[in-house]
This record gives C-alpha cells, sequence and structure tokens, in this order.
C-alpha cells in the first residue's frame, strides 16, 4: 500500500480556535507538533464566530472579576457544568485574551484605550472582547499567523480518518489527502481531538460542512467516553429568510447592542417568558430593560438576554402559538432603537449579511429570525486540568469536549473555552510525549484495513448516492431530535438512523479519489450517524427537561438528574452503551459563590 | 418561484477540462453555490468545489462567474436573468487542481515569508493601550478573509506566472500594510515591501479594491500609503533619522 508516513510527538486534529491554540502551546513546550485540517488554514468554523470573547477583564466594570463570570456560566449551564473546567476557564479567559494582543490582534477599544467588552446573554457584566462583528475571524487569523511564525507543520485539506492504538494508548491517527486521495499517517504518542462539532447532521444549523462529529465518533472509537451528548443547543437567532440561507446565525450582538424581540402583534414576547430560575436578575419592565443598558447598577437584564436556551425556546413557542412572521420567525428589530450609524459600526457582517442574501436593510427594519442548531455542550469527556479523554495520549479541547458548558452555554464562552482548553490541552499533549520517548510502531493491519475502509464506498457499484443519505439524516434529527423532545420521536429517530446505518454501508460513489466531495461526504457519514445516535439515546434516557434538552413530555427540571451526567462509551458489539455517573461535587469555597446575592 | 436555469461549469484536472452544461432548478432566494450543491446531489456527486460557512465569512468558495472574481456563497441567483446561462469556473491565476478547485499555495508561501508581527513591551499594569482611531486602520486590513479574489484579478500575476516569485499580490500587500500601521508592531518592513514582496509591481489600477467582497479599500488606504512610505525612507533622510530617534524612545 502506498502510504506517506510522519512522526511528529504532538498531532492536533482540527486548525480552529482550540486546535491552534493547542499546537502553538505543544510547539513551545517543545514538542515536535503538526496540525491536521480538513479545509485550508484559516477556514475552520471559529471564523463564523461573531460576538466576542468572554473573559472578566472589568475593563467596562470594576465590579466584574472570575467568580461573577464562574456564576453566570454555571447557572446559564444549569449547574451541569463541570465546576472545576468552569472555574478554570473564568481564570485564565482573561489572560489568554490579553497574549492575543501579544500575537497581533486588534480588538477594539474602551475610551481608556482598554480591550472593549460588549453585553451578552446570561453574563452579568458587559465582557466579551470584540472586534465588531467578526471576531471569530480575529481570533482565527491571529492564532493562524503565530502559528506559521513559529513554523509549526500544518497539513491543510488531510481528513484524519481513525485514530491507531495499542494496548498503552494512542500511537497515531491514519487520514487522506483530500486533493489527492492518498493516503497519510502519523505515527504520534499524543493527538489532540479539537474537530468541533456536529451540527451538519441538522437541517437548519449555522454550522459548516465539517461539523460531522468526526472528532466525537474518532474518540467513541478509539475508547474514549463522552459525556451528555443530549444538550444541543439551538441558537435563538438564525436566518430564516429565503430559504437557502435558513439557519445562518444572526449575533447575539444584535440583542446585546439594544436589539429586541417582538411577534407579528407587535409585542415584545420574551417578558412573558422568565423563568423563576431567572427571575430575580432579569427586568420586569421595558422601561427597566432598556434603562439597563447605561445603567446596570439599578436595573436588570432585559429578558431578550435570557440564556440561549430560554429564548430559543420563547421563539419556538410564539411561532407555534401563530404569533410568528410571514417566514415562520420572529422579529427581531434593532433598527428602531438605535441609529443606523451604530447598527453599522457596531454590526458590521450583520449589515452586510442581510442586504446582501435577504435584501433587508437591518438600519431600518426587523429581521426575520429563528432558532438553528449552533452548538454541542455534550463531547469528550475529559480530565478538567489536562483535557485528557480516557484513552492515554488523546485530548480533547474546544467543542468536541464536554463538560465545559453543562447543559447550555452561554454566548462568548465558547471563544474563550478554545483559548484557556486549547492551551491546556496542547501542554499536557506535549508533557504526555516527552514521557513517552519509545514510540510504539504503527501496525501494517491496522493501516491496512482503515485504508480498506476508506476506499470501501469505491468497490460498491448501484449504490446510494452519500448526498440522499445526508439528506434523510438531517431531516430525521430536524424532525425528531430537535428543541422540542419526546419518547415515540426519538425511540421512532432511533429506528430510523439504524435504517440508515445500513444505507451507508452500501451507498457508492462516483469518479475518483482524487478531490472528490462525494466520497469525502461517504467517509463522514458513519460519524455522522454515531453521534447522532449518542444524541437521540442521550435524549431519550434522560427524562428531564434542562437546557438544551427538553422535553415535552418531561417539562421540568428534576433535582436527582441535575446530578446526573449521561456517559456514552462503545460497547464490547459496536454499539452505544449509556450509563449514569454522579455529577463531580463542587467545594465548598466555590459553592458560596452561588448563596451571594448577585450584584 | 423555481425555474430549470443552465449552469456551464468547468469540470477537469491539471491535464485539461471544458466546459459542461446543466440544466438544474434554481428556487427563490438562492446564490450559485447553493446551485452548485444541487449538482453534486443530483448530476455531478463527484463536482469539486471548496466550501465553508456559506455567509460570506470564510472566503473559500471563490471562483469567476461570468468571468468575474466572486464569492459563490455572495452572488445571488436573483442577480441573473432566468434565461440567462451563468457560467462558473475556476481562478485563473492559480493552476486546477480539480474542476473549481485550485492551487492556492502561492499564497501560503508568500503568507510565511512575511516577517512576523513584533509588538512592544506591554504597559506596566499589563496591558497594552491603543486609542479605537489608531487601531481603526489596521481593523480595515484585517477583515480580510482571504478569497483571494484580489489575487486573482491582479493583472501582475493573473497571466504573469514569471511574476509570482517576485509579487506578493495584493492581499500580502495590505498584510504589509497592516503591519505597517499596527500601533504596537516595532519592525520596519518598508525595505522588505520593496526589495521582497514587490511593492513597485503595482501600479494601482484598483482592481483588487473592486473585487474584495469585504469593500476594503486596498489601493487606496493601504497599498499607497505603503508606497509613500517606502518613498519617504527612501529618498528623505531626515524622515529616516526621525524614525531611528522615535523607535529609540520607545525602547526607554
Amino acid at each position: 500500500m502506498e502510504l506517506e508516513r510522519h512522526e511528529y510527538d504532538v498531532v492536533v486534529v482540527g486548525a480552529g480556535g482550540a486546535g491552534l491554540r493547542a499546537a502553538i502551546e505543544a510547539h513551545e513546550r517543545g514538542a515536535r507538533t503538526a496540525v491536521v485540517c480538513k479545509s485550508l488554514l484559516g477556514k475552520a468554523h471559529t471564523v463564523m464566530a461573531e460576538g466576542g470573547i468572554a473573559a472578566a477583564m472589568a475593563n467596562l466594570y470594576p465590579e466584574d472579576n472570575w467568580r461573577v463570570h464562574f456564576r453566570d456560566t454555571m447557572r446559564g449551564g444549569k449547574m451541569l457544568n463541570h465546576w472545576r473546567m468552569a472555574q478554570l476557564h473564568a481564570q485564565e479567559a482573561p489572560d489568554r485574551v490579553r497574549e492575543l494582543e501579544d500575537w497581533g490582534a486588534l480588538f477594539d477599544r474602551t475610551p481608556d484605550g482598554l480591550i472593549s467588552q460588549r453585553d451578552f446573554g446570561g453574563h452579568r457584566y458587559a465582557r466579551l472582547a470584540h472586534v465588531g462583528d467578526r471576531t471569530g475571524l480575529e481570533l482565527i487569523r491571529t492564532l493562524q499567523q503565530r502559528t506559521v511564525a513559529l513554523g509549526i507543520d500544518v497539513y491543510m485539506e488531510c481528513t484524519v480518518t481513525r485514530l491507531l492504538t495499542d494496548e498503552n494508548g494512542v500511537t497515531g491517527a491514519f487520514g487522506y489527502w483530500r486533493e489527492s486521495g492518498r493516503f497519510v499517517a502519523w505515527s504520534a504518542p499524543s493527538v489532540v481531538l479539537a474537530t468541533g462539532g456536529i451540527g451538519k447532521s441538522y437541517k437548519v444549523t449555522s454550522n459548516s460542512w465539517e461539523y460531522t462529529g468526526d472528532g466525537h465518533s474518532l474518540a467513541l472509537q478509539a475508547g474514549a467516553t463522552l459525556v451528555n451528548m443530549e444538550f444541543v443547543q439551538f441558537h435563538p437567532t438564525g436566518m430564516v429568510w429565503p430559504p437557502s440561507v435558513r439557519g445562518i446565525l444572526v449575533t447575539e450582538s444584535v440583542r446585546g447592542d439594544g436589539g429586541i424581540l417582538k411577534n407579528s402583534a407587535g409585542n415584545r414576547f420574551m417578558f412573558d417568558y422568565i423563568p423563576d430560575f431567572f427571575r430575580k436578575e432579569t427586568a420586569e419592565t421595558e422601561d427597566e430593560a432598556d434603562r439597563w443598558y447605561e445603567d446596570k447598577k439599578n436595573n436588570r437584564r432585559p429578558p431578550e438576554l435570557l440564556p440561549r436556551d430560554e429564548v430559543a425556546r420563547a421563539i419556538n413557542s410564539e411561532v407555534k402559538a401563530g404569533r410568528g412572521t410571514p417566514h415562520g420567525g420572529v422579529f427581531l428589530d434593532i433598527a428602531s432603537r438605535r441609529t443606523p450609524e451604530y447598527i453599522r459600526k457596531r454590526l458590521p457582517s450583520m449589515y452586510h449579511q442581510f442586504k446582501e442574501l435577504a435584501e433587508v436593510d437591518i438600519t431600518a427594519e426587523a429581521m426575520e429570525v429563528g432558532p438553528t442548531c449552533h452548538y454541542v455542550m455534550g463531547g469528550v469527556e475529559v480530565d478538567p486540568d489536562s483535557e485528557a479523554a480516557r484513552v492515554p495520549g488523546l485530548f480533547a479541547a474546544g467543542e468536541v469536549a464536554g463538560g465545559m458548558h453543562g447543559s447550555n452555554r452561554l454566548g462568548g464562552n465558547s471563544l474563550s473555552d478554545l483559548l484557556v482548553f486549547g492551551r491546556r490541552a496542547g501542554l499536557a499533549a506535549a508533557e504526555h510525549a516527552a514521557g513517552h520517548p519509545d514510540r510504539a510502531p504503527l501496525p501494517d493491519d491496522a493501516l491496512a484495513d482503515a485504508a480498506r475502509a476508506a476506499l470501501a464506498p469505491f468497490e460498491r457499484e448501484g449504490g446510494e448516492n452519500p448526498y440522499t443519505v445526508q439528506h434523510d439524516l438531517q431531516q430525521t434529527m430536524h424532525d425528531l431530535v430537535g428543541i422540542i423532545r419526546t419518547e415515540a420521536e426519538m425511540e421512532q429517530a432511533l429506528a430510523r438512523i439504524a435504517a440508515l446505518k445500513e444505507r451507508v454501508a452500501n451507498l457508492s460513489v462516483e469518479g475518483h479519489r482524487q478531490y472528490n466531495p462525494g466520497w469525502h461526504l461517504a467517509l463522514d457519514l458513519p460519524h455522522m450517524l454515531l453521534v447522532s445516535e449518542c444524541i437521540a439515546k442521550a435524549a431519550l434516557e434522560r427524562q428531564e427537561s434542562r437546557g438544551g434538552h427538553t422535553r415535552d413530555d418531561f417539562p421540568g427540571p428534576v433535582p436527582e438528574w441535575g446530578k446526573t451526567n449521561l456517559i456514552c462509551s462503545r460497547a464490547p458489539d459496536g454499539s452505544v452503551a449509556l450509563t449514569r455517573q454522579p455529577l463531580p461535587e463542587m467545594p465548598a469555597d466555590l459553592a458560596e459563590v452561588f448563596e451571594e446575592v448577585p450584584a | 418561484m423555481s425555474y430549470d436555469g443552465t449552469f456551464r461549469v468547468w469540470r477537469g484536472d491539471a491535464g485539461g477540462g471544458d466546459l459542461q452544461t446543466f440544466t438544474v432548478e434554481v428556487n427563490e432566494g438562492e446564490v450559485v453555490l447553493d446551485i452548485v450543491h444541487r449538482l453534486q446531489a443530483t448530476q455531478a456527486g463527484d463536482l469539486a468545489v471548496r466550501w465553508n460557512c456559506k455567509a460570506g465569512k470564510c472566503g473559500s468558495c471563490s471562483a469567476e462567474i461570468n468571468g468575474r472574481p466572486r464569492l459563490m456563497c455572495m452572488t445571488r441567483m436573483g442577480t441573473f436573468a432566468e434565461d440567462e446561462t451563468v457560467t462558473v469556473t475556476p481562478l485563473r491565476t492559480f493552476p486546477v487542481i480539480r474542476d473549481l478547485v485550485t492551487d492556492v499555495s502561492y499564497n501560503y508561501e508568500k503568507a510565511a515569508q512575511i516577517p512576523a508581527f513584533t509588538p512592544r513591551a506591554r504597559e506596566a499594569d499589563g496591558s497594552h493601550r491603543m486609542q479605537q482611531v489608531d487601531v481603526e486602520r489596521s481593523q480595515e486590513f484585517r477583515k480580510c478573509i482571504e478569497c483571494f479574489l484580489c489575487q486573482d484579478t491582479c493583472h501582475v500575476i493573473r497571466d504573469h506566472e514569471e511574476n509570482k516569485a517576485v509579487f506578493a499580490g495584493p492581499r500580502f500587500l495590505i498584510r504589509l500594510a497592516e503591519l505597517d500601521m499596527h500601533p504596537l508592531d516595532d519592525v520596519d518592513r518598508r525595505s522588505v515591501a520593496q526589495d521582497e514582496f514587490g511593492l513597485g509591481y503595482c501600479n494601482i489600477t484598483k482592481c483588487c479594491s473592486e473585487v474584495c467582497p469585504e469593500g476594503i479599500h486596498l489601493t487606496d488606504n493601504g497599498i499607497i500609503p505603503l508606497k509613500e512610505r517606502v518613498v519617504d525612507r527612501r529618498y528623505d533622510p531626515l524622515t529616516w533619522l526621525g524614525s531611528k530617534i522615535r523607535r529609540r524612545r520607545a525602547e526607554d
């Protein structure tokens, strides 16, 4: 078999914020490091993040500190977050933002010349370091340029299809070049997964084609575990019209900067959806909400800035009750609340996006928005300090890792997550490699098997086309495992996923190995199906509603479930096994934070 | 609302290829990339195309649409008449890999040659203080999504392969301008801009600014000011001396 081989200390899979930050750290710790990514460098999904990086830098509100950020994060996740991850995240995010400036990032400034911070849902204070509404681009470009400056090897347009392991843990990875279809193997004692999320299994999503859950699936197949896969975030505001742009993200910054949600009757409906859990910290009247933007001491947050799960459910309910817009969304209005100059200055990408794609001028008229699949809170179960998975030598950071965000992620906490835990994963991966100087050879039979599996779709003739199967999976997850879930629908989903698995095993692709998207999709589909199965199984098991998991048949949170994580693992027969595991207990000095009256 | 449109798509590889004609459904509000995806799903499963965000933010789906460098995800079908044939071809400035995918490694090689950002020290409290007005000049260039449409349209390299060795193209000239205007950066890149990245080859026809999907004023705000600064450095000894003195102060 023709096979290109390489040796490294650390191989990072994925070149978004977490992957690049991990690679930079591993390199700086002396590890020979490679980054492998499916797209060109600089195109990863991080580029689409808009609002900002949450970090308690206290540049605008001296009252802000890591404890407040920790509290907001845990409450936003309905207390299911791993407390230690939430703690590390809140403590380290400010330093991670500051070092980006040393690498060339140019954030918007406060009048004092410091990094400006903006309001976002669920955050007590204006906390998001940002660049207009294109913060993700700034983040990825800064890390990309740093990676290039350090001379780290990057394998672009290269897809990992398998992790290689032996009885002692990770030994490397196997993949193919998209351009040529040729195979490549990396021998390495440490592999960091930073592959992002799973949104492409859903029909309406803000995610790019890369979000096929491949990292989740690779980890599971290698013997690692996934935690709380039932929690999928539907961002409340995606575009709804025209159909071809349905799902494209409309940043939460629109609401952070003063935008409000209205139904077809013109009512600011979010006041009708304030849950008891957040009532004490949410404005009661429109006047109070409007005063909050200028005076946070004496007023409470507008209900439009409740955590995303609350807002998405509210929009869903309004549309179901017949109070939606002509295209099945609600109105997001900033035009009547801020000047055109302010809107164009603060939200240039949104202005451009609506003008170009929907012929809507957001400085003059309201946008139509509705929920879109945006983020998976569930992911690889990791040690909070090192991001190590249960397989020695395997690490995971960013969206592919679980635990940090509990049942619902706050806006802005993703970019900071990438930086904090990307760095920690890179550090731990480099240390692990240094402790394993003897490298296990990659066994020929495993490599040959990986190659055979990758080429199988070419061997079969007359089978189904992979695009049809993908479409059917997306429709299934959209219809049956979406925002609102029921037992009967999820059982139906699992039956359909089982049928789809058989179809995937029999599909065939046309053409040859050189840059063939049909073949690439055929190899992505098994990952998408495995992850979809994990989501549906865990969602069926968790008989309560919490964060990004809403059961019509179990409408409220259940205290016992509030102390329980659901763990997916691979059973000996290859199926997905589900076990319950107690939530780690928070130490008393941190638990005190929740006794404090919100400042 | 739907109609059957006529699409011509270049298909082939480094060895050659030709335009293939397809009749394909077009629906209200769709963009060219939607049509390419429909072709993949229904008529040409192996049609090679790059794309990621489908929202004009990542700069992956660059191509030439009816001869004009455009992002496929931001080109609405509504801008063409229903009976108009839409022709999609790969970027001409770069070698074809397959179908609409080109080898853009030239850009990554140029990026790696640019002297890295080198910041001044942080202030005593650990922060960097900069005024909004001062960061905005570089921020304009940092909006760049690296779609390389400016590189594609630039006549210095579009049909002159031989110039690629000595000319970095508009994307990297504005990268140099961005670093030159960066309030924290301490490196003087004026000489390399001229000597290694071919600033002098640009004769400011502004074609790059016209195709930029981000509306960056590459020529007016980036390349021309950079040319002026190079001239200052080369021909004005006082400016040269001043730059030395200023730098010495900053290090104090």
